[in-house]
Parts: structure tokens; sequence; C-alpha cells
């Protein structure tokens, strides 16, 4: 099985094509220039991560906060992410790096706030 | 009206503003004053609500509030008065300045040195002169960007963006992931001018559709947007007939560049560049008016907020020493823009230099597996290759204080050379 | 609801505000009605601005005559409304031999219209004056009487001198049907109200024939005119400082080159005639007209500086002349329909005869007190440091500058929400004020006018609109996005 994907560690933006097996598993990568890129091509194809940034409604304050996870959670868990943002409730006053959601579906990943709010 | 005076006044407190002011006050000068307009101080980065700022100056991938809480802090820390909900109406050759607030009214302040760092703005649909109603629901990206991470309001449910800017690109996450449903992107180039990065991440993830060599050539709706026409264009940027896609949506969002917002330093009378639109600068990142720096955004439009506080605390340093030393006289040479090239700031150079100068530019085409050469008067002055350069990405070198002596001619020329 | 008034007025362009502000001195009740959200939305905000001299309407014709009259009063009205107006002359250019007759015969019109002051000028002339005009130009009609007016500020200043002296104005109230009724009265019906009154004043624009068809056996058929635009940037030294006219042809005056009041530049129109009155829309192929016979005038045209793109329609009769006055078949119905241009050139006095005939019709006597014209504040960026400094000390509002590109404070747009006929839209603020006006045509501003108007007015942020109607800025909160679970993956 083959997937082609575009390197996005550097604008010459490798188009890359990747082997994986039947079961899923990463085999050979190429059309990569340099390390980075095969390193790249290997984590997209087999457990692709984003960070995710969001604003959110806060009880007592007009203006919204900014929050993001503190590391990359699965790409796949994103609208799953979006929709515990969208539930959790909280009231003023936030300070920035403040522990909104801990560990967000099991991921390891915490929500963090990005601005204060008071 | 209240006057004052200061050593140093800089217009702006965005990245650029807040930069100036930690490297100046670093200098040891101790009257330091930041105006900013907004009633906070951070400038664009307070809704730049994504990541990956900061990469190359805190070696960590910041949000925007959280990159200028840092320079926000250390400012606050210096002690450096910033002085928000404040505007500045006019700079005056002779270094005064006048601002307004509703706190303190008018005010008349003399700077021995003025910094502007007033940042950049969108280009507005106008300047697409794009056909169609003047319905609601059309906005730059980065008014809908304050909207929405900023006020708290989705400016609509189904949106096109123009322009495939890294703005645009953002925004389009933002939407997606905000519960709004992004139709597509359309860029009029043969290219995207955005980070591959993004490209990936705010497109693709989300099975955008990004439409390259097309444009805008309609717009529907008489009270809010109703649809848009989208058209393929040949490579004159001319919509092609038959092409056309129509679009059911009542927001579009445009992209389509940044410009530099010069509108003081014009009313200053200082040179501005064509290529650029920002001043003319000499290698300490002084204007046409001695005593008068320029930096960041208000300058050349950058791409990285790293670079713009880098290029900042240079200003911030040659700001300081102009306090102290005042203009001491030079003979310049000047620096061209050759093929490939597109507003290389700073456009004056010093002679002779002790000091390494960074040259920076924008390419005005994609160039592979090519070189930037630094020209004099047909000898050639320096050469560094690279796999690509790309007009979404600011070109920067550095030339060698040992570079720029005994020179055949009086100025040099920045080019690209495919191999 | 059902609404009584001894006159009612449909329309409110700058005809139907100049009849109301002059029957505003009389002893009677009038109501304003226009189906859109604010004063001047038709064809008054899209316009070319010039108050005509008069030399091109055909002798004897209601166009000639109101025009002439109109013009001569424009300048005193604008002082008493506190409007800008300057007289900054026009040139009417021969590019080719047939161009240098056709100038002749304008010129002779002009004089025989009354338009004084005329003069034909050499290539040399007309190049000392203009020194952007072609150079093709042969010669040029040279007329000092030509002004150029903001037409949607002098309809703002008409409509609130009015309120202040007892009209009332109703906004979004698009007439259906009219009718007159047994006992010489009429009924206008709109989607929600009644409105009955003695006197029925036309000045509906592009309804005008619409209205008057259901009320006289005489019909009038219109045709709708449209016009584009290209609005370019101020710049430090103007191109030009006169309007240039081409020489004129059957379709209307042809492409002009003007300065505006503002100092903005201003190209345009086209002439095309559409279906539909109210398709403001502009086209690729318009706009590329207007640039193509644009350039004939000034061949160094860019519209880099371009700032905005618009459009109007005009009101033209296939009798190709005004209808002035009252109806004949139909009496208590006061009419000024066809009101295409020279039309801004004429609605002073269009406004004056009109308020004369009714107030005959209805045996009106004047008020013992007509108050003057509300006196605005000088706006902020054209005063003196020591007035700014006062102002803000008065005012600290007059501290927040809302808008960048043309310096318009937090102040100002507040006073444009409490105007008599005040703004309840992020458009209505602009055309008031010019926040939003500039190059970068609100992107900075446009949430903070609309937050303005919120706070002002009590209309959640949510809820203003950019140009009332359904034309709303905004389509709800974060947090109802959010709820709404509409991640689209």
């Amino acid at each position: 099985m083959e997937q082609n994907i575009t390197c996005i560690n550097c604008p010459v933006g490798c188009r890359m094509t990747v082997v994986m097996s039947d079961s899923g598993g990463f085999l050979s990568v190429s059309g990569n220039t340099c390390p980075r890129g095969a390193a790249y091509a290997r984590q997209e194809c087999t457990l692709p991560q984003r960070m995710v940034t969001a604003v959110i409604s806060v009880s007592g304050s007009r203006i919204p906060l900014s929050v993001k996870t503190s590391r990359p959670v699965p790409k796949d868990l994103i609208p799953a992410v979006m929709r515990e943002l969208s539930r959790v409730r909280i009231c003023v006053p936030v300070h920035s790096g403040q522990v909104i959601i801990p560990d967000i579906l099991h991921t390891g990943s915490d929500i963090i706030a990005t601005r204060s709010l008071t | 009206m209240i006057d004052r005076n200061t050593d140093i006044l800089i217009v702006g407190a965005g990245p650029a503003g807040l930069a100036a002011a930690i490297a100046a006050r670093k200098e040891h000068i101790e009257s330091v004053l930041v105006i900013e307009r907004e009633k906070e101080p951070g400038g664009i980065l307070r809704q730049c609500i994504h990541n990956g700022f900061g990469l190359h100056r805190f070696k960590e991938e910041l949000t925007g509030p959280e990159y200028a809480q840092k320079d926000i802090e250390q400012v606050s820390e210096l002690g450096i008065p910033v002085e928000c909900s404040t505007t500045v109406l006019s700079v005056s050759q002779d270094k005064t300045v006048i601002c307004v607030s509703p706190e303190k009214g008018l005010q008349r302040i003399r700077a021995k040195a003025v910094i502007l760092a007033m940042g950049c703005r969108e280009r507005p649909r106008g300047a697409l002169c794009t056909p169609g109603t003047r319905c609601a629901g059309i906005y730059s990206a980065g008014t809908a960007q304050r909207f929405v991470n900023l006020e708290g309001f989705m400016p609509g449910h189904r949106v096109v963006i123009l322009g495939s800017g890294d703005i645009g690109l953002i925004m389009a996450r933002r939407m997606t992931l905000q519960g709004a449903k992004v139709l597509a992107c359309v860029e009029i180039m043969p290219y995207s001018s955005g980070l591959n990065r993004n490209i990936v991440q705010c497109l693709q993830d989300y099975h955008i559709p990004l439409y390259l060599s097309h444009t805008v050539t309609d717009i529907r709706g008489r009270e809010r947007l109703e649809g848009i026409t989208v058209s393929e264009v040949d490579e004159k940027r001319r919509p092609i007939p038959g092409t056309e896609m129509n679009f059911d949506c009542d927001t579009l969002l445009l992209s389509c560049g940044l410009i530099p917002e010069n509108e003081l330093t014009r009313g200053a009378g200082i040179d501005i560049s064509a290529a650029t639109s920002g001043a003319v600068v000499d290698d300490m990142l002084q204007t046409s008016i001695p005593g008068v720096f320029a930096c960041g955004n208000v300058l050349h439009v950058h791409d990285l907020v790293d670079n713009v506080s880098e290029e900042s605390f240079h200003a911030g340093r040659a700001a300081a020493d102009y306090v102290r030393n005042g203009f001491t006289g030079a003979e310049y040479i000047t620096v061209c823009d050759g093929e490939g090239v597109r507003g290389t700031v700073p456009q004056r150079i010093r002679i002779p230099s002790d000091s390494p100068v960074t040259l920076s530019f924008r390419p005005s085409d994609v160039y592979r597996s090519s070189a930037v050469v630094v020209d004099c008067g047909g000898v050639e002055l320096f050469r560094k290759k690279s796999l690509i350069f790309t007009p979404g990405e600011m070109v920067h070198i550095e030339l060698r204080p040992g570079l720029l002596k005994n020179l055949p001619a009086d100025s040099i020329t920045v080019r690209l050379e495919r191999n | 609801m059902t609404y009584q008034a001894d006159v009612l007025v449909i329309g409110a362009g700058i005809t139907g505000c100049a009849v109301a502000r002059e029957l505003s001195g009389y002893k009677v009740s009038v109501i304003v009605l226009d189906s859109a959200g604010d004063i001047a939305e038709g064809a008054t905000k899209a316009n070319s601005g010039i108050v005509h001299a008069g030399y091109d309407a055909r002798p004897g014709s209601k166009k000639a005559l109101y025009n002439i009259r109109g013009a001569g009063m424009y300048e005193s009205l604008c002082a008493s409304l506190h409007v800008p107006y300057r007289r900054n002359g026009a040139l009417v250019i021969a590019l080719n031999d047939t161009d240098r007759t056709a100038i002749e015969s304008l010129k002779a019109r002009g004089l025989e219209n009354g338009v004084k002051n005329l003069d034909i000028l050499d290539h040399d002339a007309v190049l000392a004056m203009e020194p952007n005009i072609s150079p093709e130009v042969k010669c040029a009609l040279f007329v000092p009487e030509s002004a150029i007016i903001s037409p949607y500020e002098t309809a703002f200043a008409l409509a609130d001198h009015a309120a202040v002296n007892g009209v009332s104005f109703r906004f979004g109230q698009s007439v259906s049907s009219v009718e007159r009724l047994p006992d010489g009265s009429f009924a206008a019906r709109t989607d929600t109200d009644t409105y009955t009154c003695r006197v029925l004043v036309n000045c509906s624009g592009a309804s005008g024939a619409y209205i008057h068809n259901q009320l006289s056996g005489q019909k009038l058929t219109m045709v709708h005119r449209r016009g584009q635009y290209y609005l370019l940037d101020r710049e430090a030294v103007p191109a030009f400082s006169r309007t240039i006219f081409q020489c004129p042809s059957p379709m209307g005056k042809g492409v002009l080159v003007s300065p505006t009041v503002h100092g903005n530049l201003l190209l345009g129109p086209t002439a095309e005639d559409i279906s539909d009155p109210l398709d403001t829309a502009t086209t690729a192929e318009g706009l590329s007209d207007v640039l193509r016979k644009a350039s004939l005038t000034w061949p160094k045209l860019s519209v880099r500086t371009n700032i905005t793109n618009f459009s109007g329609v005009r009101a033209h009769l296939t009798t190709d002349d005004f209808v002035v006055g009252p109806c004949e078949d139909c009496p208590g119905l006061f009419e000024a329909v066809g009101i295409e241009s020279p039309g801004l050139s004429s609605a002073p006095a269009i406004g004056l005869d009109l308020s004369g005939m009714i107030a005959g019709y209805l045996g009106l006597s004047l008020k013992e007190s007509f108050l003057p014209c509300p006196v605005r504040p000088r706006p902020f960026n054209e005063m003196t440091d020591a007035e700014k400094a006062e102002a803000v000390l008065k005012d600290p509002a007059y501290g927040n500058i809302v808008c960048r590109c043309e310096v318009i404070t937090e102040a100002e747009i507040r006073a444009a929400v409490h105007r008599p006929v005040g703004a309840r839209s992020v458009d209505g603020v602009k055309r008031r004020t010019r926040a939003g006006m500039g190059r970068c045509q609100g992107g900075f501003c446009m949430p903070r006018v609309a937050e303005i108007i919120s706070a002002e007015t009590g209309i959640p942020l949510d809820r203003v609109t950019k140009n009332g109607g359904d034309s709303y800025i905004l389509s709800g909160t974060v947090e109802s996005f959010l709820k709404e679970e509409t991640v689209h993956d």
C-alpha cells in the first residue's frame, strides 16, 4: 500500500511516497531530500499528530479564552477534542498557562489557557 | 495640551515596538516610551491564537498571545512605560510626535529618536477590483480572526477563502474547528504563498480544496453574501471563460496580501520604497530623517515574528546609539534589486562598515536549486546556494564587514541565479 | 399599524429629503417613507456628485429649468446645512474633430440655458489647466460654474433639518400599493403598515413609475440605467482638480474623471439599461469599460489606488425629461419622477417648487419658528491642535481614534448614531462620518464601529447590519457555533 505526502519541514515541500504493509506498518519512504523528511513521513503515516488551538467561551467574560493542547494529539481525535471543549464550563478569572482540562481524552495532553481573563 | 520630552519614542507596542523598546533600554537609555493605539500591548499577535511562533527566538513553539506575553513581561520588568489607547496623529521632521488618548487628551512629545513600528494591514476588496454586489459577509481574514478570537463572534457559516497566504490558511482551519464549513481556498497564483505546513495542516487535514490559478469573478447577494463565482485564470491572471464554478457561501474571507501601514511615515515626509511600501532605510534601519527608525512589518512585511523581533532589536540599539552619539554623517552605497529579487532592505549601507550587514528580500518567483548572488560593478561579492527560494519566505543573507571594502562601484545588486 | 399624516413623502433620497425639508417650514404633519434602511440608499448614494452648470440639458426642458435653478441654490444651501460644496469648475474635452463641433454646440446650448462664464480653451490652455489630460485633447469647454458636493451627506443634512422641524422618517417601508380613497385622501400600504394622507408625494426614484401608474391614467415608462464607478484613494497631489467630462452621447454624459469633495478621484459611470432597478452589482465588463473610457481622458490612469467600486441606477423616463408637479388626473398627488442626471443638481429647486405647490393645495401657512439645521461639530481631523485638545477635554471619546485611515473618533461615531435621523448600520456610520471610507475599507474599524452602534442603540452585536435588512455582519457567537457541534471533518 502506497501513500503520497508532502513534507512540511521546509519550503522545498518534497513529495514523498511511503510504502506501508497491509497491517498499516511502515516499510519505506522515497522522494525525501533529508532525514527529517523521512522521520516526518513515518510519523505522519503511522500516527499523525497535531497541536490543537481554539477559543472557548467563559462565563463572566465577553471576550473568549484562547486555549491549546500542551502537546500534539492524534489527528483523528481533533473533532472529539473540539466536542470536549464545547462542553467545558469555566468562569473568570483564568490565567495564562492554567490547565482547563487535564489529560484530554486520555491523550496525555492538557488543555491550557494561552491568555489571561479577569 | 500636555508637553513632554523623551529620549526614544516608539510608535506601536506589537512585537516590533516591544523588541525595540527592550533593546533600547538594554543599551541604558533611561527614557524610552512606547505608544500603543489598542487597549493592550501585543499587536496582531493577540489575535493569532495558533501555535508556531518563537521557534527561532525561544526554541519553543508558542501561540501568538504567549509570544507577546514574554515581551510584555520583559518590558514591564525593565520598567518601560507603554501608554495604551493612545493614537499617534503625526510625526514631524523634528521628531515631535502628536498623540491623543481619552485619559491624557492631546500630547506633544519631543523625542530625540523615534522608532516607527506600526505594523501592516491587509489589502481590502477594493484593491482587487472584484466585480459584484457590495453585500455583508466579505471580510479580510484578519478582521474575521479578530471577530472569532478576540470578540467571540463567528462571521458566517459557509466560507470561501480568497488568497492562500498564511492568514487565510490559518483562518480556514480556525473557522472549521469553530464549527463553520469552509468550502474552498482560491489562489490566483499558480503556487501558494503560505507555508507547506499550513497547507497540509489547515487545508488537507480538513479536506478543504485549494484551487491554484483561480480567482473570484463575481459576488452575489443583495444584503448578505449568497454566493460567488470562481474562475480559472490564464498565465496573465485573466479569467478563462467557461471555467466558472459557483459556491453557495455566506462569507468570503480575503487573504490577498499585506501592506505596511505608513500613513505617519508619509506624513513626516520620509522617503518610501515602491518595492516594499515601507520607508527607505540604511543598515541602521534609519529612514531619510536622521533619528527616525523603522522596523517590523511597517518596514517590510515579514514571514516570521521571530525575524520581526530580531530586526527590531537592531533598530532599538541603533536608536540608542543615535541618542548617545547623534547622527554620524556617512558615505553610502545603494542596494539594488536584481533578477528574482523584490524589495531588499536596507536600501542603503554606510561605508566603510565595521559590523555585519543583514540583507532581506522576497523572491519574486519560485527558484529551485538556485543561488543568491551579490555583485558590485561586475565583481561577485557573495554567493549562497539553496534548494529553494519562494515568494512566501523572506531570504536573509549576512554580509561580512570586510566584503564592503574597496568596492569598484557605489552600488551593489542582489539577484537570484538558477543553476 | 396605521399612521396618519397630512403629507406622505415616498422616498428618502435627495429629492424626497429636499421636499420634506421645505415642507417642515409649514404647519403640516409630514412622514417620509423609504424601503431601505437609511436616507439616500438609492441613486443618491451612487452618482457622480456633480452640481452641473446646466449646459447639457435641452433648452426649455424641465431638466434645464430645474438644473439651472437648483445649481444656483446649492452654495448657500450647503453652507446652511454645514456640508461641503466646492465650485471646482469643469472641462468638457474634445478628443477629435467631431467632438470639436459638439463642444461648439454645447457652448451655444449652455448660453441659451443661461449658464454663465462659458469659454472654449485650446489644446495648450487645457493642458496648462489640467496637465494630466490626454495630449490628444483638441480643445475643451471650460465651465467655471460646475461644482462638487457630497450627495448623501447633503441628503442626511436635509433629513436632519426636516426632522428637527417635526418630520418623521420611517425606514424598511416598501410601499406595495397606493390608492386614492373616495374622500380624496390616499392610503399607502407596506408589508407591515398602512399610511393615510391628504397629499402623496412621489419621490420614489426607481419606483417612480410604479407608484404613478397606480394612480394616474397617463402611464409612464421607466428604464433603469445602471452606472458603475471606481473610487480612487486620496493622493498627496490629486491628478485633477476640475471635473473632466467627455463629450456627451445619447446615453448620458459619458465617463468623467472628477475629484470628490473629500479629495478622492471618481471614475465613471457606465450607462447600461437593466431590468432590475435594485441590481447595483458591478460587472467585469462594466468596470473595464470605465477604465477604457477614462483612460482616453487620463492616459496615465492606474487603479493601483482603487478603494472601491460601486454602481447606481438612474430612473430614466422614455419621455427623456423630469416629471415635476401635480398629477393632472389625480388631485393631491405631487410628483418628482424620472429624476436622473441632472437630478442631484435640480433637487433643491424641485423641493422648493413641490412644497410651494403642496402648500397652495392644502392652504398651508408658515410656522412661526423654523429651527435652523443643527450645527455639527467640526470633524476631529480638521481641527487645529488646540481645538483637538479642547475637544478631548470636553469629551474623552474624542481621544479614541476608531478609524485609522480617516482619523475618525468614537465621539463622532456616537454623534452619528444620535443625529436627528441617526445611523443604524455600519454603512450609515460610514457615510455620516467617513469611518471605514479610507484605504483599509474598514478592516480595522468595522468591528469597533459595530460595537459602538450596539452599545449606543442596544442592538445586540450580532444583529448589527452592514446596511439594513438582513445584511448582518455576524452569524452568532463562538459559543453558539460550538454547541452545534458541527465540526466538519
